[in-house]
């Protein structure tokens, strides 16, 4: 009984304490699914720019971590070319925090606390989604939000992804 | 372990090389002209071979050519020159020093063995003729398939014709309706598939046109060859093309499995 009491107050505690320490950004991705002879999973870049197409900062790429007899997963990381031109080949993969492997077609989300983006300026963004895929397309969505207030906003793709959203909830 | 890891490898690159239209995931293989349509007197075309994602981007392995074949218009074998090997293209030039249509294809066939020794699952690659003799006797799952291959491509100097165009009856050929020499943006064009000579019904057929790089969408296209396997393009824009079809049949009494491919380019003008 006592145990449980613990448990239950634990649980509250972290019900509790979820909204300071939970996301402060969310970005979801939705991967299409789609059908075809030889379907890889897309590498998949999301980083925040300015309104002026300068890349601030990168959130996330998702790409193949290991070495397979056809190369090293990093070979392929310039196919998603505007992130790879805006930021991408300044970098160096993994990174902690950014880099992990390739998603099944389904719902994903990337989330940050607002401690580790404490340095972005309050103001107007672009979240841009860029996916790429072997012997498949390419595509970019554009999601213009505000840092700095609670907000929503969304766009969806129509080949390589489908609905995008970025949510701030501070 | 690193030794028998290095060794699978290069067996394993070896095998690919011959083997590569064999696999699903395997690379495309093309043979892509520096030119299709020529006029003078004589007149010279570079060729590059390779296997990649990207039809006509080399960059991941060069096409072995030891089964080249240029067939010259009047029906004699010509020889390339200038055959190098790089790392991601094997390269070639052609003298054409006859008027008319040259087909220039790399064919290869083979028997492909897979089998057990002693719970070891072994691989051998082969003619037929020399099958007997490299399989173990004391063998088990011994699946064996026969393969062939057409990797090709055709340039005209003057006028199309057709005689180096004349099927061999082995493996899958494109006959021409429409001259494969002869194809223009907005026309539709007519193709007839063959295997071992007869007609290669319902067959699918991807064309896929090179300059991905410059492009976010593929824009592959995919056609099914009729009863008498013909199939009909109408080509979107200028080009150079790749056009594959496979096809396997399963062991049947005495018969093996047998699989067949084709890869040919051709060039779309504006």
């Amino acid at each position: 009984m006592r145990k449980l009491t613990l448990a239950l107050s634990a649980t509250a505690a972290a019900a509790v304490a979820g909204p300071a320490l939970a996301a402060d950004l969310t970005v979801s991705v939705e991967i299409p699914r789609l059908s075809g002879a030889s379907y890889h999973r897309p590498y998949v870049a999301v980083w925040i720019e300015r309104p002026d197409n300068i890349a601030v900062r990168t959130l996330a790429v998702w790409y193949q971590q290991t070495a397979n007899n056809e190369g090293d997963g990093k070979d392929w990381l310039k196919d998603m070319r505007t992130w790879w031109r805006r930021g991408g080949r300044a970098m160096t993969m993994p990174a902690d925090g950014i880099s992990s492997a390739t998603k099944a077609p389904g719902r994903h989300t990337v989330s940050l606390p607002g401690a580790r983006l404490r340095d972005l300026p309050a103001g107007q963004y672009v979240m841009v989604v860029e996916a790429a895929r072997e012997l498949g397309g390419r595509e970019v969505v554009r999601v213009p939000f505000r840092w700095g207030g609670a907000n929503t906003a969304r766009a969806t793709g129509s080949t390589e992804l489908g609905a995008v959203s970025v949510t701030v909830t501070r | 372990m690193k030794k028998s890891i290095a060794r699978t490898l290069a067996i394993g690159a070896a095998l690919a090389a011959l083997a590569a239209p064999l696999t699903a995931q395997a690379h495309r293989a093309w043979l892509a002209p520096t030119a299709t349509v020529l006029s003078g007197s004589d007149a010279w075309v570079g060729f590059d071979a390779g296997m990649s994602n990207g039809v006509f981007i080399p960059d991941h392995a060069a096409m072995n050519l030891a089964g080249l074949v240029i067939t010259a218009p009047d029906g004699s074998t010509a020889a390339p020159e200038n055959m190098m090997r790089a790392r991601y293209r094997s390269s070639f030039d052609l003298h054409l020093t006859q008027a008319g249509t040259w087909r220039v294809a790399n064919v290869m066939s083979g028997v492909v063995v897979s089998y057990k020794e002693n719970g070891e699952q072994k691989r051998w690659r082969g003619t037929e003729a020399e099958m007997a003799a490299a399989i173990p006797a004391g063998a088990t799952d011994v699946s064996a398939t026969r393969s062939d291959s057409r990797i090709e491509t055709f340039v005209t100097l003057g006028a199309p014709s057709t005689t180096a165009l004349a099927p061999t009856g082995k493996g899958i050929e494109l006959v021409p309706v429409t001259h494969p020499n002869d194809l223009v943006a907005g026309e539709a064009a007519t193709f007839k598939l063959v295997r071992d000579g007869q007609p290669a019904a319902d067959l699918d057929v991807t064309i896929a046109r090179g300059g991905t790089r410059y492009r976010d969408n593929p824009e592959e296209m995919t056609v099914k060859t009729g009863a008498d396997g013909s199939f009909t393009v109408t080509w979107p824009e200028a080009g150079m093309y790749w056009m594959n079809a496979s096809v396997r049949t399963p062991a049947e009494g005495t018969q093996m499995a047998a699989s067949a491919q084709y890869n040919g380019v051709v060039e779309v003008l504006p």
